[in-house]
């Protein structure tokens, strides 16, 4: 008979978990393994709540299995180490993102991209190589396989890093493959949400004019005045969005809501390219003459694999760039939850872990 | 007043236009301007017939200003050039594609990229610089300024050849531009039609695995025996399709009806290139999802530059790559019209221009 969350393994463990698709997280004691050989433990301090956790918790897209620790932004202290463990030591300061393991023998994960393994396993929500489902970060403590912890730099604090470990990596990955290093280059970002207010910093450093296009009007001031971005384009306001055609190289659209991607291939430059990064429940249409007539594509990324997510804690370290953060406790969760849902969050609750997660 | 077709150039032209929405053909009286100090004058002698003729000649993308004379994968003989025309002499065997200006100062042009330039001048129908309407190749003679013409090698038949003026620089691009080309690579090939036809013999140029995936099992035997395909996929089949799942680094999609991306995407390695150069005129659904997981991508490609498309024919000319070419008299061109709407040619109908347009 299958063990209960509790009893499947040695070590215990207490978290805030949802058990059915109304999304509502309360206390849940579980239990995390042994470590084994390869294995770190994080004691969790912080936890960052994307989009993703919110979309999980209610099942919005059919694969969740109850119940459910969120939780794929996490920062926190190396507390135990397995015995072949060398690239930390105890008391490190540590963060863990999205994957957690990989087959480790496919082509993708031989090329160092694990975030491509067909096998790839998610901080929560996956079943691990034990059989078990992992469990994520709105928890006290998680135990990794080194290979998918990364190393915090001393400058980069834990709770506004935290962010970083799902967000930054997602809009830093395509900025590096798409080509977007080259400083100059006019870069436009729709949504200004998680990812999207962390797109324009990197941005930024990156060396790049920045253009934010939203159909929020309200979040023009804080768009320009705070985040540094160069201009703001209300997508809603025709005028506007006739002067912007053809001027843009790069567009990271982060927008997770079905929305046309036309206007958006208006705006760029021939050879422009489209990054989809939301994951809006139903397919978006695309309209395939812009594509031809400009030799424009769109192109999608997953998070980033290991050695890019460490690449780009360092540059964000060196470049001061962490989240706009609201922290709060854990009893706060699903109030939260609700005002993500209304976008009302500038612009990523952070979840003060060891600070109010308690039995 | 507006000067008639006739008489608005110095010289007399013949060919065949398209008068009205119908998009039937009949000989037509026109005229072509002087031969300009840049300008390459060349006879007629064959022009392929590109399915974007026949959406032309019907107005389907209400683009069209009539009377339109089509074709744009023109080739001849050279009679006459400007004086400052260096790269061609009279008797030299040339092309002219879709293309005969740009505005040669913005960054495309600088790139060698006319085919993006956003004053491009299609060869029929559209502006010129000096407020004429162009005036496409189902005609007896063509006047063209020195860049917009190519060389055609002595090995390449005119008749076969023509076709790679549009359809050849069409795929080649792409199967260029995004890396398509790399020995040990597998590439699919949407549609066995004109374009298709040709994206797998250049493929096979390049010396890349090529499948093609197409809805008609009746085309399987061709694509393999004559065409050099590798494989052959019916996408009505999920079985095939399934099994066929990430395996292909590129996919050329030549297909111009509406049709479904997932099953293509879904064929495509982690990060894959699926490159559209059929348009279909409504849009298509794309799922993000795959996109996302896979790192993949859904780009469009247009013809190509000059330069490539001199280096196109050229590479056509060493690997012996020419079109499957059903070659018919000019008066024939409105049936074949009819047949190239139900995809019955094997795969581009090539008007003898030479040989059968005759002026009244």
């Amino acid at each position: 008979m299958a063990k209960s969350p509790q009893e499947e393994h040695p070590q215990k463990a207490f978290g805030w978990a949802a058990r059915d698709p109304s999304g509502i997280l309360s206390p849940f004691h579980f239990s995390r393994r042994e470590n084994s050989p390869d294995d770190v433990t994080v004691r969790v301090l912080f936890c960052g709540v994307c989009h993703t956790d919110l979309h999980s918790i209610k099942n919005d897209w059919g694969f969740t299995r109850y119940p459910i620790i969120p939780g794929h932004e996490f920062t926190g202290i190396v507390t135990k180490l397995g015995k072949n463990v060398k690239k930390f030591k105890l008391g490190d300061k540590v963060g863990v993102g999205v994957m957690v393991g990989s087959c480790r023998s496919c082509e993708s994960c031989k090329q160092g991209l694990e975030n491509y393994c067909p096998k790839m396993m998610f901080a929560y929500n996956s079943i691990y190589h034990d059989g078990t489902k992992n469990y994520g970060g709105y928890s006290n403590m998680v135990v990794v396989d080194q290979h998918f912890v990364l190393r915090f730099p001393d400058n980069l604090p834990l709770a506004a890093g935290a962010p970083l470990l799902c967000a930054g990596i997602t809009v830093y990955s395509p900025m590096k493959y798409y080509g977007m290093t080259q400083a100059g280059k006019h870069l436009g970002v729709s949504g200004l949400g998680g990812l999207g207010h962390v797109a324009v910093k990197i941005g930024k450093a990156f060396g790049h004019k920045v253009t934010i296009i939203s159909a929020s009007p309200n979040k023009k001031d804080d768009a320009i005045k705070r985040l540094g971005a160069d201009a703001f384009l209300l997508s809603t306001d025709p005028t506007k969005m006739k002067a912007a055609l053809g001027t843009m190289d790069y567009i990271i659209d982060t927008v997770a809501a079905v929305h046309p991607l036309g206007p958006l291939l208006g705006l760029l430059k021939v050879n422009g390219k489209l990054i989809t990064l939301g994951l809006p429940e139903k397919p978006l249409e695309l309209p395939i003459f812009p594509l031809v007539l400009g030799r424009k594509l769109v192109g999608g990324s997953n998070i980033g694999s290991t050695k890019e997510t460490q690449e780009m804690l360092e540059f964000c370290a060196k470049h001061n760039i962490t989240a706009d953060i609201e922290m709060i406790r854990m009893d706060y969760i699903n109030t939260a939850m609700e005002r993500l849902a209304k976008s009302d969050v500038r612009y990523r609750f952070v979840i003060d872990v060891a600070g109010s997660l308690s039995e | 007043m507006a000067k008639s077709a006739e008489q608005e150039h110095p010289t007399k032209a013949f060919g065949w236009a398209a008068t009205d929405t119908s998009g039937v053909l009949s000989p037509f009286k026109f005229s072509r301007r002087e031969t300009g100090e840049k300008d390459v004058r060349f006879k007629v002698l064959y022009c392929g017939i590109c399915h974007s003729d026949l959406h032309m000649a019907k107005n389907d993308w209400g683009t069209s200003t009539y009377p339109i004379v089509p074709g744009h994968e023109i080739v001849g003989i050279v009679t006459e050039v400007g004086s400052k025309v260096g790269k061609f002499k009279v008797g030299d065997r040339v092309g002219v594609g879709c293309m005969v200006g740009a505005c040669h100062s913005c960054d495309s042009c600088d790139n060698d990229l006319e085919n993006y330039c956003p004053k491009m001048v299609f060869t029929y129908s559209a502006p010129y610089h000096d407020g004429t309407t162009t005036y496409g190749g189902y005609s007896d003679v063509m006047v063209a300024e020195e860049r917009y013409v190519v060389r055609i090698p002595d090995n390449l038949p005119l008749d076969a050849g023509a076709p790679l003026l549009c359809a050849g620089i069409t795929v080649y691009s792409p199967l260029q531009h995004f890396g398509l080309t790399k020995p040990g690579m597998h590439i699919g090939v949407v549609g066995l039609g004109g374009l298709g036809h040709v994206a797998v013999k250049f493929a096979k140029g390049f010396g890349v695995k090529v499948t093609v995936i197409s809805t008609s099992p009746s085309k399987k035997k061709e694509a393999i025996e004559h065409l050099g395909a590798d494989y052959f996929l019916v996408s009505r089949e999920p079985d095939q399709m399934q099994a066929a799942m990430g395996t292909m680094d590129g996919i050329i999609d030549t297909v111009s009806a509406v049709h479904p991306l997932l099953p293509l995407i879904g064929l495509l390695k982690s990060q894959g290139k699926l490159v559209m150069v059929g348009a279909p005129n409504r849009p298509l659904e794309l799922p993000v999802f795959p996109l996302i997981m896979g790192r993949k991508v859904v780009a469009g490609s247009c013809i190509g530059g000059m330069k490539e498309t001199q280096e196109m024919i050229d590479f056509a000319g060493k690997h012996n790559i020419t079109a499957d070419v059903e070659v018919i008299p000019m008066d024939y061109v409105n049936t074949a019209m009819e047949r190239l709407e139900k995809a019955d040619v094997r795969y581009r109908f090539v008007i003898d221009i030479g040989n059968t347009l005759k002026s009244a």
